[in-house]
Parts: structure tokens; sequence; C-alpha cells
């Protein structure tokens, strides 16, 4: 293991570090919104918008990212629509990230336990009025390991922005690789660059699971 | 102007070697699940013992396989592997070998959380009864949490059949490097052959992998239904 | 004699095939507890959740108050500010305190002043011994504690009648008493209640009519002393020796 190698190349690693932030910050922000509001037109059966989601959700979910990007990104531009490689890659993982998390939005929605409605009703709640006070709040709270699982799930697929030439932590040690062949280095910062990124994450992730679940079994 | 783009399928054998591609893709995807399956439920028991050395020395294995993209994976062995242990293996076999670990890891935490969501007095009733710790995985723990498994076994298949979309990364001819082939090829003719080409194969990902969510769904919900009885 | 606070005629409820409660009919006099007695199955709880709409019913009429009760949702909510109902599970809301869940139905769903429905609530935490708690989280509190807290969020908003729905059945053998002397307590002050209890003796304090069902159908109506010492019916007297220990 030459040091050297990994000190010259810090700089590059550092820009690609950040890239990835930045892409996987916009990408999940604009997943966990689209998620949320695909689990609220399910939760509540809003008539045809409900089926579009179902479809919605089963295609991005049983499709790998890798194809979506490459029909954006050389597919689109043929029937007129062009993107830039960054905009594609974020788009990607919006589509096939706000399937997952629209999955765990509604698992935690659905978790919501009959009895809590039940007393929510009871105290003549309206049904909105249950949905802003009970189940919102609970189901969220029961949302978050998924949310947590798929955060970092979407991070890992950034990776696979490289087949774009965008200049995020993989690509720059794949082009390192094409250019000096110190693969062993530049792997190696690679590895430790995503456990530098993933393992604070889940310590956080987990740490945020166990406090929402001692506030909701409270009961 | 080119030809109409979605004849690009009936030039020449183009129809058949995607299929040939996607033959590829599914052999390494089958492979891996099998291998890692059965690898993957011995690693889940053994994780369930009691030896803290053991568990801790998978738990690591399974952490690192969570880590570490699958990309990098995919490079990490391509690469490195036959410079550290002077083994060449054909892509398509490193391929197999990665996704096979990944599965394992992945399949060990599926078996794992099964294996410890039997009920306690279960196994100590087995205790009880004078089981030994074999037969006590064989006729309590391991039927008792068969069907917890399953749901979540599926859905990992279907990311696998997924993820064997970047093996073209390490060169592997399977059905979008095909494709991509068929593309460059044609690109004169077929201005748009990528829009359909693509969007073919996000057509046949889809028919491979949508069966199987249906099925792990159907599958979860009537476990729900049947532990509710 | 006044007109009866609930009269129930001849209510029939079912599963799809299986018949749940069969022509059931009685009467329940303002200010007086009708306690329903029978085996686990036989539909008490089933009854007294279609009192406030938490099941439907397909036949028979509900009058409360004078007003036969229209089965809608908007219906329901109206009425359930009058109709206060306390389950076996101390379902309290867990991401709101004692006092937020208390106001909740107050401020909300009443439309009262803040100041005015905390001042009743702390009132009523002050009599059920958990005015301290006012601002603590259901997660702090014990089983017991959590169902008095309950009963206060269902007297909040000045129901006429109160249903209770085997209210003591989750709770540790210690915290029971507490709250069934609570319930004794409202029972006293003229609270119109129906209650659905295992607790024999309880029954026999508050009943003063006891109802005893068996396989979704009243088998008996019986004033509460008369019911203990001498019931009408055969399975009645059954029932009671087999809860006799």
């Amino acid at each position: 293991m030459d040091w050297t190698v990994v000190q010259n190349s810090l700089p590059m690693f550092e820009k690609g570090f950040w890239l990835t932030l930045r892409l996987s910050f916009f990408g999940i922000i604009g997943a966990g919104v689209l998620g949320l509001i695909c689990s609220f037109i399910q939760y509540f059966k809003v008539p045809v918008l409900r089926k579009l989601v179902s479809a919605y959700v089963e295609l991005s979910r049983n499709t790998p990212l890798l194809i979506q990007l490459f029909f954006l990104f050389y597919g689109l531009p043929q029937v007129g629509i062009k993107f830039s490689a960054e905009v594609c890659g974020i788009i990607g993982i919006i589509f096939l990230g706000g399937s997952y998390m629209a999955e765990g939005f509604s698992g935690g929605l659905a978790g919501v336990s009959k009895t809590q409605i039940e007393s929510g009703l009871a105290i003549g709640l309206s049904r909105f009025q249950l949905a802003r006070y009970v189940i919102f709040p609970q189901g969220l709270m029961l949302s978050v390991p998924a949310f947590a699982a798929n955060v970092i799930f979407l991070i890992k697929e950034t990776s696979i922005f490289t087949v774009l030439a965008i200049p995020e932590l993989t690509n720059t040690a794949l082009d390192l690789i094409g250019m000096y062949y110190n693969t062993n280095e530049y792997l190696f910062m690679l590895v430790v660059a995503y456990a530098i990124i993933l393992i604070p994450l889940s310590i956080l992730l987990t740490w945020l699971e166990k406090k929402v679940r001692y506030g909701t079994f409270g009961n | 102007m080119g030809h109409l783009g979605i004849n690009i399928f009936f030039e020449g054998a183009n129809f058949l070697r995607l299929l040939g591609g996607l033959y590829v893709s599914a052999k390494i995807a089958f492979l891996s699940i099998v291998f890692g399956g059965i690898l993957g439920i011995v690693l889940g028991v053994l994780r369930t013992l009691h030896n803290p050395l053991l568990r801790l020395l998978l738990r690591l294995y399974l952490e690192f396989f969570r880590i570490v993209p699958t990309i990098v994976l995919l490079f990490l062995f391509y690469y490195i592997l036959p410079q550290s242990f002077n083994i060449n293996y054909k892509a398509d076999t490193v391929g197999t070998i990665v996704f096979s670990l990944w599965m394992a890891a992945e399949m060990s935490d599926i078996v794992r959380g099964a294996l410890i969501s039997v009920p306690r007095h279960q196994v100590e009733s087995g205790k009880a009864v004078g089981l030994s710790t074999v037969q006590l995985y064989r006729y309590v723990l391991l039927p008792q949490s068969v069907h917890l498994m399953i749901p979540a076994t599926i859905n990992l298949m279907t990311r696998i059949i997924k993820t064997t979309s970047l093996l073209l990364l390490i060169s592997v001819v399977d059905v979008i490097n095909v494709g991509q082939q068929i593309i460059e090829a044609n690109s004169h003719r077929y201005q748009d052959g990528a829009f359909w080409i693509y969007g073919f194969i996000f057509i046949l990902y889809f028919i491979l992998c949508y069966p199987l969510s249906r099925l792990a769904r159907r599958l979860e919900r009537r476990g729900k239904a049947g532990a509710n009885g | 004699m006044a007109e009866p606070l609930l009269k129930v005629e001849h209510l029939k409820k079912s599963y799809g095939e299986k018949q749940v409660l069969e022509d059931i009919s009685f009467e329940v006099e303002e200010g007086s507890v009708v306690v329903l007695l029978g085996p686990s199955g036989s539909g008490k709880s089933t009854l007294i959740r279609c009192l406030n709409g938490l099941e439907a019913f397909q036949g028979g009429t509900i009058l409360f108050n004078g007003e036969t009760v229209r089965p809608s949702p908007k219906n329901w909510r109206r009425l359930r500010q009058q109709i206060g109902m306390v389950f076996q599970s101390y379902d309290l809301f867990p991401n709101m305190t004692v006092l937020e869940n208390i106001l909740l139905g107050a401020v909300k769903v009443q439309k009262r002043k803040k100041d005015e429905a905390a001042r009743q609530a702390m009132g009523l935490l002050k009599e059920v011994g958990m005015e301290q708690y006012a601002n603590a989280y259901p997660r702090q509190l014990s089983g017991g504690q959590k169902q008095r807290v309950a009963i206060v969020r269902a007297l909040e908003l000045n129901p006429k009648l109160m249903l209770f729905d085997e209210v003591t059945a989750s709770l540790d053998p210690e915290m029971v008493r507490g709250v069934l002397e609570i319930i004794l307590r409202l029972a006293r002050e003229k609270m119109t209640m129906i209650v659905v209890t295992h607790e024999m003796n309880f029954a026999r304090q508050i009943g003063d009519k006891i109802l005893f069902l068996e396989d979704g159908k009243i088998l008996e109506e019986t004033p509460g002393r008369q019911f203990f010492t001498k019931p009408q019916t055969e399975r009645a007297k059954n029932f009671l020796e087999s809860m006799d220990f």
C-alpha cells in the first residue's frame, strides 16, 4: 500500500465525497417527499391517483437504477427530452427512492393500532383530525426504521452514477484506477470513504430508531 | 431520418442476442441465489449460536457487504482478487462469487432474524424434553421460522436480479451490454434505438421481478394472518 | 316516569353469516348503571361498541336522549361528545402529554376555550389523584394510571352516558381497585353508565340493572341486587357459580 498515492489523491476523493453527499441529499429529500405524498394517496384511497401510485411503485421497485439512468440519459434525448447527467442521477434516485419511501411510510401508517384509532373516534375526532393528531404522528414514528434503511440504500445507489460519468466517489476511484493503475490504494480509499459516510449515519439512525420506538411503545 | 425505432428489434439477430444476454444475467443470478442461499442459511444458524467470536466475525462480514456498494464490491473482486491471490477468473465467475457472498450475507441476517423470533418457550420446551442443539434447530427452530424467512428471501432474490444489471461494468456480456452493442451498431440507421432498447430491457427486468414481488407480498399477508390465528 | 336516556330496540348485528347480536332490546334510565354480564363471546363488547358507532348494526333502532340515532360519521361525531367510552386497552396518544390528551377533544372537537377546558381537566385529574402527572407522557405511567387518565379524557367532554368496556381486564390486580373506585364514585354522582366487566363484586355493588347475555341474546334482565342472589335463569346461575372461586 503506497501511502503517498493515497495522500496525493485525497483532494480528488474529497470532491467526489462531497458530490456523493450532495446528490444523495437532494435525491433522498425528493424521494422522501414523493414517498410521503404517495403513501398519503394510498392511505386515503384517493380514486384515480391510487392506481397510478400503485403502478409507479411496482414499476420503479422492480427495475434496476442502472437501466432507469440509461433510459433517462440515453433514451429520452432521442425523443426530445434532454437532462444533464447529474439531473438524470437525481431524477433516478427520486424515482427509485420514492417508491421505497412510499412503502416505508405506508407500512408505518398502517401500523398505527386499531385501538388508537378507536380512542380517537370515541372522543369525537373527525377523519381529518384523526389523521392529523393520531395517525400521522404515530405512523411517521413507526416509519423511521424503514426510512433509515432507505437512506442508507439510496446513498449506496449513487455509486451507480458512475456509469453516466458523474464524478462522484466511485467514479473518482475508477477514473484514477484507469489513469494510474494503483487499484489497491484507490479501492481502499473508496471503501473507507463510504464507511465514513455510512457507519456514523447508521449509528445515528439506529439511535433515532431506538428513541422513537420507546416513545411509540409507551402504551 | 432513419427507420422507425421499434424495428430495431427485428433487425438480424438483435432480439435473440438480447435474450442471450438475459440468459447470462439470469444464470448468474440463479447460481448466486442458490449458492448464496445455502451458505446464508448455514451462516444464519451459526450466528445464533452462543459463540461471541464467531458472531462478531460473521457480523463484520455482513456489515462489510452492507456498507460497500455492490458496484465497488464487483470491482474489488474483479481487480484485487487476481493480484492478491493469483487467481484469474472470468468476469462471469467473479460476478457469481460476489453475488453469492452478498446473498449469503443478507440471507444470514434474514435467517438469524427469523430464528430469534421463535418464541423462547418453544426452545425451552424443546430443551426440557432433552433435545440436543442440532435437534433443536432441526425440529423446533427452523420449521417454525421458515415461513418468516420466505417473503424477505424472495425480496432479496428480486434485489439480486436487479443488481445483475451492474455486471456489464466488469465486462460481463449481459443483457444491458448486448443492448449497448446493438444500439451502437445501429446508431445511424435507428436514431432512437437507445429509447427502444433500454425501454425494452426496463420492461424485461420488470417482467422478471414483478411476479416475485407479488408472490412475496401475498405470502407476507398470508403469513401475518396465519400467525395471528 | 321520565323517558329513558337510552333505548335500544330489536338491535341486530351479524358478521357475514354469523349472527352476533339478536333482537337486543333494553332501556337505560338516566342516572342508573346497567351492567352487561355473560360468558366470552356472548356479544357484550360488540353491543356496547354499537352504542357509540364503533360497530355497525344491521337492524333495530337506538334512541338516545329522545332522538333516533341515524348512523352516519357526522352524527356519530356529534353523539360521541355525549357518549363517552373507556376501553380495555388504555390507549392514550403517545405523542401527547396527559393534559394534551385530555384537552384534545374539548378544544378541537367541542371548540371550547383552552383555559376553561384546562381548569376542568385539572379538576378531574385531581379527583382521580393524577394531577401531578398533567405534563407527563403516557410512557411514564403505569397501566392503572393510564386508565385513570383515559377515564378523565372521556369525562372531559361532559358526556351524558359513559360506556366502560372491560376497563380493568388488562390491569395488574393491585391497580384494579383504584380504577373501580373511580367508577363507583361516578355512579354515586349519578352518571348514567353501561359497564361490561368480569369483576363480580364490583358488578354487585354498582349494577342497578343486570343484563345477562349469551350467544348474542339477552337471556335475563334483572335488578342488580336480585341477580346475584336469585338469578332468573339456569344459565345465569351456572355462570355465577363458575365465576365464584
